[in-house]
């Protein structure tokens, strides 16, 4: 009897928390829809950098199809960390981050949540767009799958990472460059492993090993910045 | 009769080489309604900052019934409204839509009652309005209509009747009563003169640390 009434407990605070993750989820993603602007600079951003570079270096196809993993990767991972530093900052301004530091819900979930909205809006759009600038960088065809996949695996890894950054430096009234100075460091494994995924797609090499890789930061990731990212809001709003 | 619910002892903090206030001992019972006075920068909000849970930047003991507030951390947050400097309102988002994510942030609120919650602020008619097209006191408002929906025992409310209209405040100063009646605690700072003076207890940090 008394085991069935803790199932039961237990199931109902299950629910609890998913409605949590879905209430948070909903609201950030409405306020990203709905302040259109914080969408759409990331993704200019990176169309810019594509853009640009044959202009600014070399239109030789040959050249730029060698080149293609590399400026799609470290494109892809600047546009992420311009974006990092509104996660929590109109949070912070406005008191809701208070708030949310003030429920009894747990705040991994929370965290959780808001990371989930913000790679939604910066790094599945980039991975979506990323054959996009393949094609216009001569990335070869086979190339492509290796790009999307790394970019999939690698782009949550950095919003993970990038918001522990975000949460650090929210108290301070200029954190962007602060936050760059934190966390680049840190996206240098994801963009090795990410460029050299699409590298040896390209060559044609396996690429199990770099998607286990790429896998294995983004599970670290997950389980360990939402603790990292509640530490540091603390510690941010409590200054 | 009247139970402790918040009991602080030996209370000290110090802000950038300033001591805001040291040796700052008081409980606060259920059915009180205590108003923190003091100049500005005497420390009103650090003091409720502190006691809410939200800065750690001191020294001393807090208790709620009677344990260690960091032991029994998530039974106080169920327990605690916290109105703030910034009213903690979404700008792009409708007072209903703000309402709603409260509710879910926080279990003991009852998202059924949040239109009514909005219309007692007075705000019937504004639902489905962006609040960053209402104004600064109606943004308050809506943090306010918090206080309807509510079950939690605690209040501590930091300046909530700035940019508040004259009818409002009256209507809000009734309302820390009957929490008060129901077997709330109340604890809040303003400048404004209050009608209901004769019935709240007052704790000066001017006195109290101008040692």
């Amino acid at each position: 009897m008394e085991q069935i009434v803790t199932k039961e407990q237990s199931k109902s605070a299950d629910e609890s928390v998913l409605n949590l993750f879905w209430a948070v989820l909903k609201r950030d993603l409405m306020l990203a829809y709905r302040k259109k602007s914080d969408l759409f600079n990331p993704l200019i951003f990176f169309l810019m950098v594509a853009t640009l570079f044959p202009l600014g270096v070399s239109p030789e196809p040959d050249f730029l199809a060698e080149v293609a993993p590399g400026v799609v990767w470290v494109a892809a991972l600047l546009a992420t960390l311009l974006s990092m530093d509104s996660l929590f900052r109109s949070d912070f301004e406005d008191g809701t981050l208070e708030q949310t530091l003030l429920s009894p819900q747990p705040l991994f979930i929370v965290v959780l949540a808001k990371v989930l909205a913000h790679w939604m809006m910066s790094g599945l759009p980039l991975t979506l767009l990323a054959p996009l600038l393949g094609v216009m960088l001569f990335l070869p065809a086979e190339g492509m799958s290796g790009l999307m996949m790394s970019l999939l695996l690698g782009t949550p890894t950095l919003s993970l990472i990038g918001a522990i950054g975000a949460a650090l430096t929210v108290g301070l009234r200029k954190g962007g460059v602060l936050i760059s100075l934190l966390v680049l460091p840190l996206y240098i494994p994801v963009l090795i492993f990410g460029t050299s995924a699409v590298q040896a797609a390209v060559t044609g090499l396996p690429l199990a090993g770099f998607f286990a890789l790429l896998g294995a930061m983004l599970a670290l990731g997950f389980v360990m910045a939402p603790l990292a990212i509640s530490a540091a809001l603390r510690i941010s709003v409590s200054g | 009769m009247s139970t402790s619910l918040v009991q602080v002892e030996n209370l000290f903090c110090e802000r950038d080489e300033r001591v805001l206030f040291e040796d700052l001992s008081f409980t606060a019972s259920a059915g009180e309604v205590i108003q923190v006075e003091g100049q500005n920068g005497s420390g009103k909000t650090t003091l409720l900052r502190i006691l809410s849970g939200l800065s750690n930047n001191f020294e001393g003991d807090i208790f709620w019934k009677g344990q260690p507030v960091a032991d029994v951390r998530d039974d106080f947050f169920r327990e605690l409204l916290y109105f703030g400097h910034h009213p903690g309102v979404k700008a792009v988002l409708t007072p209903e839509e703000n309402l709603q994510w409260y509710a879910a942030m926080h279990p003991g609120v009852d998202g059924g009652l949040i239109n009514g919650a909005l219309d007692k602020v007075g705000l019937c008619g504004y639902e489905d309005s962006p609040c960053h097209t209402l104004s600064a006191g109606q943004n308050r408002r809506v943090s306010l209509a918090r206080l309807y929906l509510s079950h939690a025992k605690l209040w501590i409310l930091d300046e909530p009747f700035t940019a508040i209209d004259k009818k409002g405040v009256a209507e809000k100063e009734q309302l820390m009563l009957d929490h008060a009646d129901r077997g709330g605690c109340v604890i809040f700072t303003t400048h404004h003169e209050l009608a209901i003076g004769e019935n709240i207890r007052r704790l000066n940090l001017d006195e109290l640390a101008g040692t």
